[in-house]
């Protein structure tokens, strides 16, 4: 694989070109582009983790530092920012379908736009800038497979199950129940003069 | 009995606590919401028409966008939202199969690839300075040969390899301060010719070898009166200028690299001489000039003479010239007359042939042609045929075709600047209601095919079935109020100075207006719109007037310039009224009092330090005479980090003044210290927001009292190295500093730093609580604040027993001069996503728990629960707090996919949410604007208060038909064993 970690400083690269133009003699050197630097990366995206949606690469945006440069994918997935002064940076890449972790970029200006990424999420840091998906999303609910069991947990299930359970099971713990017990617990209840519930409600008297 | 009740306490416990995330199903899409794509105001348009196949136009907008329409439909194959420092300067197609734009003052060069729009390559081209940009793509005549793309901006001229977007070569011009306008590549030549101007006062002439970027030859000359700018290449040799004064035409011939003036005064061309302007379209060997308000086409003789051809008294819009069969060349102008618009197609050389001559009866609402687009093609008789794409004063675009529009964007609502809603009117006895559902076996297939859909059993046409009935069904796009309060209008104002009015239903236009100016002076001929407030809402008097809207304008871009205030009917979408108010507008503030008519009473602040009270009559005069000293402003001086509160003083004096204007005093100024503070965010509470309840109750009995005023601003201030990017300061420069003011004494009510931390801050300010969003230079991590303040003095009506006695204050005046005491609790977490806007939800009772809405910058909106952002979260929260709903402190807030409200669509160029409360308290309406438009309608907490539409009555009858048979199934087996028991 191609070094993913490119930067050049564009000093680099002018003189590069001073030397490819050497009878050009026009050609300055321009200031003030010392501390700037390129940064390149990768996105991929697993064909695993692409359920459903299609991994377009026309639909990704890369972000640097919450807007101040936005920038697209080419179709090998990869991504450059350029004129990007040395210091901390923060990438973000937006696909519809995907989380990605911001990454913490950090560009050196002592070893001439050497770049270290991290990703602030996990914490790891990233031995080469390809970036990829921290899970795919999903942004419908799934729609349960029919089931019984749903069925009877709504509340109509739970109704009708809870008349079943009324109409064919108190009969048999009636049964149960020695009806001389059965007698004398309903006579201690009268004595104690337990208040009904149609007493207890107003509307009632 | 006592079980029963624990139980039922327990279920509401469990429902309440489980967390409640907005989510959908995938056929639920499109039943609440609607979504709707634009591209915004056009700048630059490209046909594709060449190939057989689909006929394309790439346009590039206003907006940042580039795009591909389908030139049948107008529908956008594919668009491209680029950030918004990067703005298009120049769009156009290469080798027949990319789309080239040029960006961010001609540093950014990108190819899409004209099918898919899949990025190709991008190019970083050096500059040094900002100037004007220019793209020059060659125009293929041989597909295999690889002509450079030329580009000039930032003061360096870049030869680009089409193909892979390579750098051939750049010529470095930024030394003598040269400033290219025309690069002509004449074709089967090697040699480029550059022109351009050197201090603006001498022209000069650069032959370049286009292989390898070397001048051959250059040649200068100084003009002595110096040019304007503008310029106008009529032929492969000669352009045409204005001098500084506007009224010389100067043609500057540079044939073979030798320059000559010839200097044409406009006087010698009109009478009235004027400020001249030279139209931009280019026609070859014939120039437009415009001379007072008429455009003259000026032909370029030989010897650079000019001569008059032929005028329009209208103000014409006109497109470049478009090469048609035999070497001739076209060009299309557009002008109105009455409530028609005239295209017409000539030929270059002879004006006297009209190609084309078409009269489109056009909206009054859509104002002038701006620009004009044209493109041919052959028709079957073998003749020339055009179609005209024109894009109009409210940014729509149009595609016109045989005399007639074949198809209509309103791009004018991709620059909505402000929203507010509107109630549709009330249902007339007499008008019928539409019949939803006829018969009961309809009503019932209906719902038996629902009860499928939700039990997964549906087949794909049953579940299409499902979809139409649900759209059919709800009568959502009527035109009249519902009990729920669904039905809303949302009036937008959008930067092109119309108004649109969107129906929450579908989200169609309504009605739409375009703002005029009440003096028709030319000085103010359309003025812009500044911002929108509801003027009069009926609803307890005044109930047979229509409700309307006051949109504040301004004639011109200056903030001094005078005002306009129009009323419009939201009814109809008519203009009531529109006056000059002869005075500038800085601040607008709606009063909270209403007249006997329910006009609300505004106040406008010039730049004189001023007020004028609106609507300026008597009864409004006597309202606020009598709240005179009750009235409080204040104002943020951004540049000077100095915020003033001021009061009323008296009535203005001197002789223009009349008795509904004002002085002011100044009461307090609160002033950060510019070495270290600069402000970066100020915001309040929205003035409508009801809140429910003033007191918390906490777990263990303790109650909190909300300090909920309406007077309280949210300020951010960050130290001015701080002020930019993120990346440019390290975290010990950096120190994000909020507070909280009283508006109305400037006492500092709470302060609370946050070092290392840097914007920008997003804030959302509602009942007593503020969350922001910054970035955190420290974790390097964007972080979630929220501050909570409670009132100390009302802490200790706690006890039941002072309650009872009356011994509490809870019933004494609250004054805004007593010192509050008060305290603030306040929680931070980080989050994983940029921002651009925060809204909360709002509800008519505030009774419905809230949801944050947060816009990230991927252009969706996360519905973030409350409690997410509750202080009183814990690590380890007790029984009593889970039970209340106190969700575990995490150290980040978590990002469901299924709150995306957007789910998987995206709001592109996301400026703004806007949410209104709906008449069923749980529901909450909310509104995304920016490129595109977004609505949809949230249940914080779900909808507690109604049925939603999926609930399934099929099963409700089932069960109950199913019930009924068991107990006559019971009582039929109970009355056989009765008898069987009677006969043993």
């Amino acid at each position: 694989m191609a070094p993913i970690l490119r930067s050049t400083s564009l000093l680099a690269l002018l003189v590069f070109q001073i030397s490819l133009f050497f009878f050009a003699s026009t050609l300055p050197i321009s200031s003030g582009s010392e501390d700037s630097y390129t940064i390149t990366g990768r996105v991929r995206i697993p064909a695993s983790t692409a359920i459903g949606h299609a991994a377009k690469f026309s639909n990704i945006k890369v972000v640097l530092n919450g807007g101040q440069n936005i920038t697209f994918l080419r179709p090998d997935g990869y991504f450059t920012f350029h004129k990007v002064t040395a210091g901390t940076h923060l990438i973000e890449v937006y696909a519809m379908g995907f989380f990605f972790s911001p990454v913490r970029v950090d560009v050196s200006a002592r070893h001439h736009g050497k770049v270290q990424a991290t990703l602030t999420e996990t914490r790891r840091s990233l031995t080469e800038l390809v970036l990829e998906p921290l899970r795919a999303d999903q942004y419908y609910e799934m729609r349960e497979p029919f089931n019984v069991m749903a069925i009877l947990k709504s509340p109509m299930g739970l109704m009708v199950g809870f008349m079943v359970v009324v109409v064919f099971l108190m009969p048999k713990l009636m049964e149960n129940i020695d009806p001389e017990e059965m007698k004398r617990t309903q006579e201690e209840l009268r004595n104690q003069g337990v208040p009904s519930l149609s007493s207890l409600l107003p509307a009632s008297r | 009995m006592a079980m029963a009740i624990r139980v039922c306490l327990l279920l509401l416990v469990f429902l309440s606590s489980a967390i409640v995330s907005f989510s959908l199903y995938e056929d639920q899409v499109g039943l609440m919401d609607w979504h709707q794509r634009y591209i915004g105001k056009v700048k630059h348009a490209v046909f594709h028409t060449q190939k057989t196949g689909r006929k394309r136009v790439i346009v590039s907008t206003e907006e940042n966008v580039v795009a591909s329409l389908d030139l049948r439909h107008g529908e956008i194959f594919w668009r491209h939202v680029l950030g918004t420092k990067d703005a298009i300067d120049g769009v156009d197609i290469a080798l027949g199969k990319y789309v080239i734009t040029l960006s961010s003052q001609g540093s950014m060069l990108r190819a899409w690839n004209l099918p898919d729009g899949q990025m190709v390559w991008e190019t970083s081209l050096h500059s040094a300075q900002s100037s004007k940009s220019l793209l020059s793509v060659p125009i293929n005549l041989k597909a295999d040969k690889d002509y450079p793309i030329l580009v000039f901006g930032g003061g360096y001229l870049h030869a680009v390899s089409a193909i892979d977007g390579e750098v051939l070569w750049k010529k470095d011009f930024t030394a003598e301060g040269f400033e290219v306008q025309r690069v002509l590549q004449p074709p089967e030549s090697s040699v480029i010719y550059v022109l351009g101007f050197l201090h603006s006062s001498e022209a000069v002439v650069y032959q370049i070898d286009s292989k390898t970027g070397e001048v051959v030859a250059q040649k200068s000359m100084v003009f002595p009166g110096g040019f304007s700018g503008e310029i106008s290449s009529v032929s492969s040799d000669k352009v045409v200028v204005l001098d500084s004064t506007r009224s010389i035409l100067v043609t500057i011939g540079f044939l073979d690299g030798d320059i000559s003036f010839h200097k044409t005064p406009i006087s010698d061309l009109v009478e009235d001489s004027g400020n001249a302007e030279i139209l931009s379209p280019l026609l070859s060997d014939m120039l437009a000039v415009k001379v007072s308000k008429r455009t003259m086409f000026v032909r370029v003789g030989g010897e650079g003479k000019l001569e008059v051809v032929d005028s329009l008294s209208d103000e014409t819009a006109m497109s470049d010239s478009l090469p048609v069969a035999d070497d001739q060349v076209a060009f299309a102008s557009v002008h109105h007359e009455g409530s028609k618009i005239h295209l017409m197609v000539k030929l270059v050389d002879d004006l006297d042939t009209v190609l084309l001559r078409e009269s489109i009866q056009m909206d009054q609402h859509r104002g002038r042609v701006h620009k004009v687009f044209i493109n041919n093609y052959i028709k079957t008789d073998r003749s020339n045929g055009f179609r005209a794409l024109i894009v109009m004063e409210d940014h729509s675009l149009l595609l016109l075709q045989q005399g007639a529009i074949v198809w209509s964007r309103e791009e004018g609502l991709a620059s909505v600047t402000d929203v507010t809603t509107a109630e549709l009117p009330v249902e007339k006895d007499g008008v019928s209601v539409a019949k939803v559902e006829h018969t009961l076996v309809d009503w019932l297939k209906g719902h038996v095919l629902k009860l499928k859909g939700s039990l997964l059993l549906a087949s794909p046409e049953d579940v299409a079935a499902i979809q139409e009935m649900r759209m059919q069904s709800s009568g959502r796009s009527k035109l009249t109020r519902d009990h729920n309060g669904f039905r809303k209008l949302f009036i937008a104002l959008t930067r092109a100075g119309k108004l649109f009015a969107l129906h929450t239903g579908d989200g169609r236009i309504v009605w739409s207006m375009l703002l005029n100016s009440p003096s028709k002076s030319e000085a103010c001929e359309r003025p812009s719109g500044i911002s929108l407030y509801q003027w009069q809402v009926p609803h307890h008097h005044a109930m047979d007037e229509n409700p309307s809207v006051l949109v504040v304008g301004r004639c011109g871009s200056d903030s001094s310039a005078p005002g306009v205030l129009s009323l419009v009917d939201v009814y109809t979408g008519k203009e009531i009224s529109s006056s000059d108010i002869g005075h500038s507008v800085v601040q607008v503030m709606p009063l909270p009092f209403t007249d006997s008519t329910e006009q609300r009473l505004h106040l406008i602040a010039d730049t004189e330090g001023h007020v004028h009270l609106y609507p300026k009559t008597s009864e409004a005069l006597s309202i606020f005479q009598r709240e005179f000293q009750n009235v409080y402003w204040y104002t943020v001086e951004g540049d000077d980090g100095i915020i003033r509160g001021h009061a009323m003083k008296s009535s203005c004096a001197g002789e223009t003044a009349d008795e509904y204007c004002f002085t002011t005093r100044e009461l307090w100024t609160v002033v950060f210290p510019s070495e270290s503070e600069k402000i970066i965010s100020t915001l309040t509470r929205k003035p409508n927001e009801v809140v429910h309840t003033q007191a918390k109750v906490s777990t263990d009995q303790d109650v909190l009292y909300k300090y909920v005023s309406r007077n309280l601003l949210f300020v951010a201030t960050v130290s001015p190295k701080g002020a930019g990017e993120i990346g440019s300061v390290t975290p010990e420069e950096s120190a994000l500093v909020v507070y909280l003011i009283d508006t109305i004494t400037g006492r500092i009510l709470h302060r609370l730093s946050h070092q290392g931390c840097q914007g920008p801050v997003h804030a959302v300010f509602s009942e007593n609580w503020v969350v922001y969003h910054y970035f955190n230079l420290r974790a390097h991590k964007y972080e979630v604040t929220v501050v909570e303040i409670y009132d100390q003095s009302r802490a200790e009506n706690k006890n039941v027993w002072k309650l009872v006695l009356g011994k509490h204050n809870l019933t004494a005046p609250i004054s805004s001069y007593s010192r509050p005491e008060m305290f603030t609790k306040s929680q931070s977490y980080f989050f994983a996503q940029s921002v651009k806007t925060i809204a909360v939800t709002s509800t008519a009772k505030g009774i419905t728990s809230k949801q944050l809405l947060i816009g990230t910058i991927g252009d969706q909106i996360l519905a973030l629960d409350k409690r997410f952002v509750d202080p009183r979260r814990t690590l380890n929260p007790s029984q009593a707090e889970k039970e209340e709903g106190i969700i575990p402190l995490t150290d980040s807030l978590p990002i469901i996919p299924q709150s995306y409200i957007t789910h998987s669509l995206k709001v592109e160029g996301l400026r703004g949410i806007v949410t209104a409360p709906a008449k069923l308290e749980s529901t909450t309406h909310v509104f995304a604007y920016g490129v595109d438009l977004f609505y949809t309608r949230l249940a914080p907490s779900k909808t507690y208060d109604s049925l939603t539409d999926d609930f399934s009555y099929a099963l409700l009858l089932i069960t109950i038909v199913a019930l009924v048979a068991a107990i006559y199934i019971t009582w039929v087996i109970s009355e056989k064993r009765e008898l069987s028991e009677k006969w043993r």
